[in-house]
């Protein structure tokens, strides 16, 4: 239990500093409804919501190229040449009113058309980015209706198959090469493999107990071989890496609710007894008022809570500050080009420092993922003595 | 705000994809490399174990070996021993023997030769005696062939025979 709590103490000062950071972006980043090919000259009778709006007008706006980058979108943008963007299209399915609506993201010509009654949301609050209903002919968001159902394959649930198919094609080769080579030394991918499965392991039977830990392994590498394979495709800049998976809370809820579920279905008598009758406590702290119970729950919801945040913040905040360094350059560019070739020196050196951070906050976000993960099974299923 | 907040598609398509590789990996993949990580753990203990075991054998069979290298020493050695007192007593026996042999040859030359001086000495005695009757005979004839001889005989036996 020791390692897991001094886990968390290294990293609360870590996420609170992502989280402060990340109610500051909104304010910084996300602009007010224009699209960045067509700069906007501010008018009196149009407010901008955003300082850098008034400080950049038409020129660079780093917040919200960061978050364009972070987020999921329903195109994979490759590159833009002036005007021109090359994105891949993704498919766009779409639940409303019942009725299904399936088409291809390219339909939405990178944000300025509406097709099917549908766009994408280009104007700052809670819908930005997201697929929302217009009204009949224009272009504008129809707020009287409800949003629709988007199941869109967008870039980071395209990412999400490609780390299937990629892991899945790795494992089973892995798998066979142990059934071709039984009884000989490991070679090639497996030798390179198998000491990460067994560290795996060995950390699973450090936390579970031997006896039990054989039950949850396949979920623990599982696990630990997605955050790190997303973790890693994630610092690759080009297609098909740099989508921020595991830097999407969406990504990192589902995982914290597999473990969470895993958690609660496997907790022993001994495990709910500690949360609705803990042993050790006087009385008066279970009844009248159960304080110990409301106490004991929200532990177990912080839990999960707290890994979904842990990885989502880490992977995130790397990301961020990698951009961040990035648009240094481009700030300082458009006050003088000068300045922004000299700029770019301390940038990418502090990009490839950066870079190189992430690389390892890739691998111990991914073995704190699993370790804790290890750590609630072992929780749950620990016996009572 | 769209980056703290999950979208449900994602959710959607997360959650199925990680079941299906949750699934996959682990009937396909996790299942066969730790049975062949456990076999192969397994194999290298037992093999450590016979090792082991074959060591200590060896180690057993090296003392028997010395063992049996010692006693068959030992056996040598009380063999040579045995010989080497049998030889001595052959040798020692063989001595006395002969010289027992050698005694008695000596003592019995002895008594032949005494006892053939015996008989020598008996027969030199026999033939001494006859001599000398033959040699009284004769006296006798010659003294007693004449008359005065006989008659001073007589007297001389017959005073004799008065004075006892």
């Amino acid at each position: 239990m020791k390692t897991g709590r001094d886990i968390n103490n290294r990293h609360l000062g870590n996420i609170f500093a992502i989280i402060m950071m990340l109610f500051l972006i909104p304010f910084a980043g996300i602009s007010n409804g224009d699209d960045h090919s067509q700069p906007q000259h501010i008018t009196n009778d149009q407010q901008p919501e955003d300082w850098e709006e008034i400080v950049l007008e038409e020129e660079y706006k780093a917040g919200r190229m960061i978050i364009e980058h972070i987020i999921d979108a329903h195109e994979w943008h490759i590159l833009s040449i002036g005007e021109k963007h090359v994105a891949i299209p993704l498919p766009v399915i779409l639940v409303y009113e019942g009725k299904l609506y399936t088409f291809i993201s390219g339909k939405f010509n990178h944000g300025h058309d509406a097709y099917k009654g549908f766009k994408v949301e280009t104007a700052y609050g809670s819908t930005k980015g997201k697929i929302v209903r217009v009204k009949d002919g224009t272009m504008e968001t129809d707020t009287a209706s409800s949003l629709p159902l988007d199941l869109s394959i967008t870039k980071n649930v395209l990412s999400v198959f490609f780390s299937l198919i990629i892991l899945s094609v790795i494992f089973i080769s892995v798998a066979r090469s142990y059934k071709k080579r039984a009884g000989k030394a490991p070679k090639g991918l497996q030798s390179f493999l198998e000491p990460v499965i067994l560290f795996i392991r060995d950390l699973a039977i450090s936390s579970i107990g031997e006896k039990k830990y054989e039950k949850f392994i396949p979920y623990l590498l599982t696990l630990f071989f997605f955050i790190l394979f997303n973790n890693l495709f994630g610092l690759f800049p080009f297609f098909p890496g740099g989508a921020n998976v595991t830097g999407n809370i969406a990504v990192t809820l589902v995982m914290a609710v597999f473990t969470f579920i895993i958690t609660s279905i496997n907790g022993n008598k001994n495990y709910w007894k500690h949360i609705f009758n803990t042993p050790g406590v006087p009385w008066w702290l279970k009844f009248p008022l159960p304080l110990m119970l409301v106490i004991e729950l929200m532990g177990v919801l912080t839990k999960p809570f707290v890994l979904m945040i842990r990885l989502f913040a880490n992977i995130t905040a790397g990301h961020i500050i990698v951009l961040g360094f990035i648009s240094l350059i481009f700030i300082f560019g458009h006050l003088h080009v000068g300045l922004g070739y000299s700029v770019s020196l301390v940038s990418v050196f502090f990009a490839v420092f950066i870079g190189m951070l992430e690389l390892l906050v890739a691998f111990i976000q991914a073995y704190v993922f699993t370790l804790l993960s290890a750590i609630f099974f072992g929780m749950a299923t620990e016996e009572h003595h | 705000m769209e980056l703290v907040s999950p979208g449900i598609g994602l959710i959607f398509w997360m959650t199925l994809s990680f079941a299906i590789l949750l699934w996959i990996l682990a009937k396909f993949a996790w299942k066969p490399i730790l049975k062949a990580l456990k076999d192969r753990e397994n194999t290298i203990e037992h093999s450590l174990l016979a090792a082991v075991q074959v060591d200590e054998k060896m180690k057993a069979l090296e003392s028997e070996y010395e063992e049996l290298l010692s006693q068959a020493k030992d056996e040598r050695d009380e063999i040579l021993q045995e010989a080497r007192t049998i030889k001595n007593s052959i040798i020692d026996e063989a001595g006395k023997k002969a010289s027992e042999e050698a005694d008695r040859i000596l003592e019995s030359a002895k008594e032949s030769i005494h006892n053939e001086k015996k008989a020598v000495m008996t027969g030199l005695k026999n033939q001494l005696a006859q001599l000398s009757i033959d040699i009284a005979e004769k006296l006798l004839r010659e003294e007693l062939s004449k008359t005065e001889n006989q008659k001073e005989l007589v007297k001389k036996l017959i005073n004799e025979a008065r004075l006892n």
